[in-house]
């Protein structure tokens, strides 16, 4: 009996061009695409690049658009595809290739300097309730991945890079922001170096978050009630305009 | 990462060179937790159980300093943790809560669910970007440079553009983790290729212990794609309970006290045994099962293991068990350190964790990784900057700078070699057959020969393409760390002529107080390995007493 095989259509090149090249795996149970785009390098094309450290989901680094959707390839099973048409596997859209899979996500490292990161209030006690820390351990959760970056409208067809961090930084800030003992206040970072106000919550970053983080509700809904709280208040607003600050 | 924040307290300037992009590090797959006697749980802990624990869980070829210092600064590490933002499970008085682990007396692992390497990593990853390190990512380091004796720089490559670039420091720290990619079953990622200790012996440094090799008892064993992925101790730690095919828990007949919670070189070796002897499950495992505790309890402990086996194996573990086996974990050898300070022989050139010998002995408990990262990270980061204070600039000869480009690009002038991808599986293949959990002199002269073979084929491996981003390329260099440190593992293994811990000889099944004296070091002359032994350092009287001490 003749092996069974797929069809994998993988992009070729680098940042000036490329194209798809149409590889045949042999299958095995159980296999992800991750596992193809290996067999692919150890004996049709070794110098196929493409980024992955624990082929176990938790390191979040082999990202990429599988048949059109931002996956981990390692968490993506073959047996879940329609294996009678070719599986195209694409890098991330939102960021630059560097070549074949792999893109340069440089620029969410920089995005993560602006947030200001954990300070206890003085003189703490270190003691916290399990309910408090559980909702910010959903967020802890977060493997970096970028897939919440990449499927985010405002970075991927608006390329708005400078004026918003994206979903992921959203989360850290949340987490921050909820840690039971942390004493600094983000609201103004979020809605002045983030732009927290271009996310018009579509949930796109939740759909495919591989931790299954509630992203929007329950990161980005409740940051943007902040926001408001402390920027929009009817009240304080008729104050600032009556006693302006300066 | 916790020698590079300690570096930036002392004022020292610090770049931080890694092979993937920050976070992503091996230390993510670290899921149980962190060993450290807090008594959060347990009020009986206190350094000396947990020093005692280490030293019996590593059949006492420990170094006794390593394992003191471990057990007593541990705790300052985790609090020290906790102040930078890390969020552990609670206690109900609001406390780090703590597990049970494999060989820990006391329920002594503070933990985050199943993922608390990824919490240590985050906190360590914030904490040091705040603290202003400057972090260069996928950049891989091939050769260190030298001024004399001392390591004064490392040669690298970028991974974006296959440019290189050197580096000049007064100082270096290798914390590049483990050897595991040799085996074919593994848990390791593809970062596990052993660089730093292969940069260390390429420069003169000593290896010690290479033969312990520690298989972690339960990787997933199907279907195979997904061979060798970790299964946390975590699942025992909550009450897992191990059987064979015909439902009997047979850790009652190697070790009726600590059953499932023995240690894991014991626990591994039964395994192995039960599917060797036929009462194995379908596809060559065991089964391990946590399905009698309450579904939300599961989940809520065990999440990555539930989304895991969900996703990868179509197994839901709240109603039935996991097929598990053994995967190669870790190895409990490496560079031979100063226990205070982790400074190698080689001046200038320091080691922690994974890449550094000493503290796990024969055997590492589960737990005390992590654990160890933090307490000879700090030392480590804390003794480089302290040297560094009192270097010179160092000078770097160009010849050195060229040598190691030459050797870096020779791949791509050897056309029509051998393909790297090809030499690598068949490594693993020798590694996991003739150098396992049990071992036998015939085993092990046989995959020394094998080796040997192996290395020559590597001479003519070649690379194709572009020097951006070539797997193919870089796994070029990977071989010859492998490969160098295979050899050392098998020439150990072959000499220690006795069983302990994680090494297992079917000729030699005993375990002798004679060999308990003496670890096995191995140096670099000319391009000959050679192995010497070395008596082990004697331990003061009142430690001894703790260690004699019955709880």
């Amino acid at each position: 009996m003749a092996e069974k095989t797929a069809t994998l259509r993988v992009y070729r090149g680098d940042r000036e061009s490329g194209q798809a090249v149409d590889y045949q795996v042999p299958l095995a149970p159980g296999m992800v695409v991750l596992d193809a785009v290996h067999s692919i390098q150890a004996h049709q094309a070794p110098d196929l690049a493409v980024r992955w450290n624990c082929k176990a989901a938790k390191c979040g680094s082999c990202s990429a658009e599988v048949n059109g959707r931002p996956r981990l390839m390692c968490k993506t099973r073959m047996d879940s595809l329609p294996l009678d048409q070719p599986i195209t596997v694409f890098p991330l859209k939102a960021f630059p290739i560097i070549k074949d899979l792999v893109t340069d996500v440089s620029w969410n490292y920089e995005v993560n300097k602006k947030i200001t990161p954990f300070r206890p209030r003085p003189n703490v006690e270190w003691k916290m309730d399990q309910a408090d820390v559980d909702r910010v351990q959903e967020f802890r959760k977060c493997i970096e991945c970028f897939l919440c970056q990449n499927v985010c409208h405002v970075l991927r067809e608006h390329a708005m890079k400078k004026e918003f961090g994206g979903p992921r930084f959203f989360v850290r800030t949340a987490a921050l922001e909820m840690h039971p003992l942390d004493g600094v206040d983000r609201i103004p970072i979020l809605r002045n170096e983030l732009g927290l106000g271009y996310c018009n919550i579509t949930k796109c970053c939740t759909e495919v978050c591989p931790e299954d983080i509630h992203i929007t509700d329950n990161a980005i809904i409740p940051l943007k009630e902040r926001v408001v709280d402390q920027f929009y208040d009817p009240l304080t607003m008729m104050f600032r305009k009556i006693f302006p600050s300066k | 990462m916790r020698a590079a924040i300690e570096a930036l307290a002392q004022g020292a300037r610090v770049a931080v060179v890694c092979k993937s992009l920050l976070g992503k590090a091996h230390t993510v797959m670290a899921e149980g937790g962190l060993a450290a006697a807090m008594a959060n749980v347990d009020k009986a802990d206190d350094w000396r159980t947990h020093f005692r624990d280490t030293m019996n869980g590593g059949k006492r070829l420990n170094n006794w300093r390593m394992a003191q210092l471990h057990a007593e600064e541990s705790p300052d590490r985790v609090r020290e943790l906790e102040q930078w933002g890390a969020l552990f499970d609670r206690t109900a008085e609001g406390e780090i809560l703590q597990r049970a682990f494999g060989g820990h007396t006391f329920k002594r692992l503070c933990h985050v669910g199943d993922r608390t390497g990824l919490e240590m990593i985050r906190t360590l990853q914030d904490r040091g970007v705040e603290m202003g390190f400057d972090v260069f990512m996928e950049c891989t380091v091939t050769r260190l440079l030298k001024d004399g004796d001392r390591v004064v720089g490392a040669f690298a490559y970028w991974r974006n553009s296959g440019d290189f670039v050197v580096f000049k420091a007064k100082a270096v720290v290798l914390a590049t983790g483990g050897i595991g990619k040799s085996w074919k079953i593994t848990s390791n990622s593809w970062e596990c290729t052993g660089d730093g200790m292969t940069l260390a012996y390429d420069a003169g440094a000593e290896l010690m212990d290479m033969e312990f090799v520690q298989f972690h008892p339960t990787g997933m064993v199907w279907p195979p794609g997904v061979m060798g992925i970790l299964v946390t101790e975590a699942v025992r730690g909550e009450g897992g309970i191990l059987r064979n095919k015909n439902g009997e828990r047979f850790m009652e007949k190697y070790d009726p006290q600590r059953l499932e919670l023995s240690t894991r070189d014991v626990v591994a070796r039964s395994i192995y045994t039960e599917v060797k002897e036929g009462r194995g499950s379908p596809h060559g495992g065991a089964f391990l099962d946590i399905s009698h505790k309450p579904a939300e309890y599961v989940k809520r402990k065990l999440p990555s293991m539930y989304h895991q086996f969900k996703e990868l194996a179509d197994v839901d573990i709240t109603k039935g068990p996991m097929e598990v086996g053994p995967t190669c974990h870790y190895v409990m050898g490496g560079i031979r350190v100063d226990a205070e300070t982790g400074q190698s022989s080689v001046p200038g050139l320091f080691a922690a964790g994974e890449a550094a010998a000493g503290l796990h002995g024969a055997n590492r408990l589960g737990g005390n990784s992590l654990s160890d990262l933090l307490v000879f990270g700090r030392r480590a980061g804390l003794a480089a900057a302290e040297y560094a204070k009192k270097q010179t600039s160092p000078p770097i000869e160009s010849a050195q700078i060229d040598h190691a480009a030459r050797q870096a690009l020779a791949p791509f002038e050897c056309s029509a070699g051998e393909n790297p991808y090809a030499i690598h599986q068949d490594l693993q293949e020798v590694m996991q057959n003739l150098v396992g959990i049990f071992r036998t002199e015939e085993d092990l002269c046989r995959a020394l020969a094998a080796l040997e073979k192996l290395e020559q084929r590597a001479h003519r491996v070649s690379a194709t393409g572009s020097r951006v981003y070539n797997p193919g390329w870089h796994l070029c260099f990977d071989l010859h760390s492998m490969l160098t440190l295979s050899e050392a593992c098998a020439r150990a293994a072959l000499a220690r002529k006795e069983s302990r811990g994680a090494h297992s000889r079917i000729d030699f099944p005993k375990t002798e107080d004679e060999w308990g004296r003496k670890n096995h070091l191995l140096v670099k002359k000319g391009e000959q390995m050679n192995l010497f032994e070395l008596a082990r350092p004697s331990m003061p009287a009142e430690i001894q007493q703790i260690l004699e001490e019955s709880k």
